[in-house]
């Protein structure tokens, strides 16, 4: 997980396609709903609440994808594909992936 | 010539995509809108008029596969085309997208140019898809068109029975050159209104216009118990109407038509003839030429309406018409017998 957690060529081309002020509403739109799909994510595994913990995780992959994060992308897709099923999914390091991919695009957004 | 602007819903349970995809599908010069789940999709396209729809699959209280299938079934949106939007997990669901009917299916983040050349794609199918539809429900009864829709537009002919009528207005030439272009368009739109309403009120379809004259179909394509009697029916209407409007124009000080009209049952075929992209539901025939020569030689003949023996012989009061000098017509071998009425 050291990689880089915000490639900056996918938010610049998303800059590109539909300017620079959407693009950064869009971003802060994101920081604003990210943490209710996570808590959301974290309940339904509490739950056990399989199809909500899929679609959580499938929503926050999504939108990962869309602003770059592909490492926060990997873990959300890595938690939709095995689901509730098996080995308990690693929540903690769901929160250190946001948590960066957070800090990472509000530099962006001030830069 | 612009693109024609499309209304689109985006059904998507995802704020930041939702709000993404408008903006793409607005930058792209259409119309967006937003459903936040399958069940508001659903009664909003029940509500309002859209071209197409963006859909997601993974969404709360009814899912993207669900839609796709109530849309499917219900047969007033059932050609709406939809195209799949989703990050989804898998081939066998992107193929079940396509089995239950999608379009298409664009991978999230959705590409701007790839998006754009999708929308442009299927809602110019859409567009012409329903422009064929208006223009059968312009050219044949609503019943017809209904069962044309329904059979397909298969193109290939049959050969049927059937009668069929010429009509066109007297002089009509003259009669536009002392009358402002726009009068005589409007006479023009008037008269084809009153024959359109003759025609299909009698079960006919009126499957060819060429300036003040048209060419009506009955018994093609549904049968009818006695397409000539029909044929007649029309034809009288037809001078009725015409009476009526002649008073109008008298009142008016404007300029009376006079029609002439040829009917002749016998074999055709008919079908759908063209190209795969432009086909037009026709009929030819020897019984077609008749029709046509009978109709020109009202003037001639100094009567309104003249039929071919098989048309008199099919009238529930054959003795009604009138036999008159047997005519040979050019492109036929032997003098024909002519009725008028």
């Amino acid at each position: 997980m050291s990689a880089s957690p915000l490639d900056p060529a996918v938010f610049a081309e998303l800059q590109a396609a539909t300017g620079a002020d959407f693009a950064a509403e869009l971003a802060a739109t994101f920081l604003e709903e990210a943490p209710g799909m996570i808590a959301q994510l974290k309940q339904a595994a509490a739950a056990g609440d399989g199809d909500g913990f899929r679609r959580a995780a499938h929503s926050l992959k999504s939108n990962a994808n869309t602003f770059g994060a592909t490492a926060l992308a990997a873990l959300a897709r890595q938690m939709e594909l095995s689901g509730l099923g098996g080995p308990a999914p690693d929540l903690a390091a769901l929160d250190r992936e946001y948590t960066r991919a957070d800090a990472a695009l509000r530099g962006l957004l001030d830069g | 010539m612009a693109e024609a602007l499309g209304h689109v819903l985006i059904v998507d349970d995802n704020k930041v995509n939702r709000l993404l995809l408008a903006r793409n599908v607005e930058l792209l010069g259409h119309r967006a809108e937003a459903a936040e789940n399958g069940k508001v999709a659903m009664e909003r396209l029940r509500a309002e008029t859209f071209d197409l729809v963006l859909l997601d699959i993974e969404m709360p209280e009814m899912d993207g596969f669900e839609v796709l299938a109530a849309i499917k079934a219900a047969p007033e949106l059932r050609d709406m085309p939809v195209i799949v939007t989703s990050s989804l997990e898998g081939l066998d669901n992107i193929v079940r997208c396509i089995e239950l009917g999608a379009e298409d299916y664009l991978p999230k983040p959705v590409n701007q140019v790839l998006l754009g050349a999708r929308l442009s794609s299927s809602l110019e199918k859409k567009r012409l898809r329903d422009e064929q539809k208006r223009l059968l429900d312009r050219f044949a009864t609503h019943e017809v068109a209904l069962d044309l829709q329904n059979s397909g537009f298969a193109i290939g002919g049959k050969r049927l029975t059937a009668s069929v009528l010429f009509c066109d207005i007297r002089d009509f030439t003259a009669l536009s050159e002392d009358l402002p272009p726009e009068a005589t368009i409007e006479l023009l739109n008037t008269y084809y209104t009153l024959m359109f309403d003759a025609v299909s009120s009698n079960g006919g379809i009126v499957n060819l216009m060429i300036g003040d004259g048209l060419m009506a179909l009955f018994g093609a394509p549904q049968p009818l118990e006695n397409p000539a009697q029909s044929a007649v029916a029309a034809a009288g209407e037809m001078f009725s109407m015409i009476t009526v409007l002649n008073q109008e124009q008298r009142a008016a000080g404007a300029p009376e038509i006079r029609l002439g009209a040829g009917i002749a049952t016998g074999e055709v075929v008919a079908g759908y003839a063209g190209t795969d992209e432009r086909a037009a539901y026709t009929c030819v025939g020897k019984t077609v030429n008749l029709a046509a020569r009978l109709e020109a030689h009202t003037k001639a003949a100094g009567r309104r309406i003249l039929i071919d023996r098989q048309t008199r012989n099919s009238l529930r009061d054959p003795a009604a018409a009138e036999r008159i000098q047997q005519v040979a017509f050019k492109g036929f071998s032997e003098p024909q017998d002519i009725f008028a009425l």
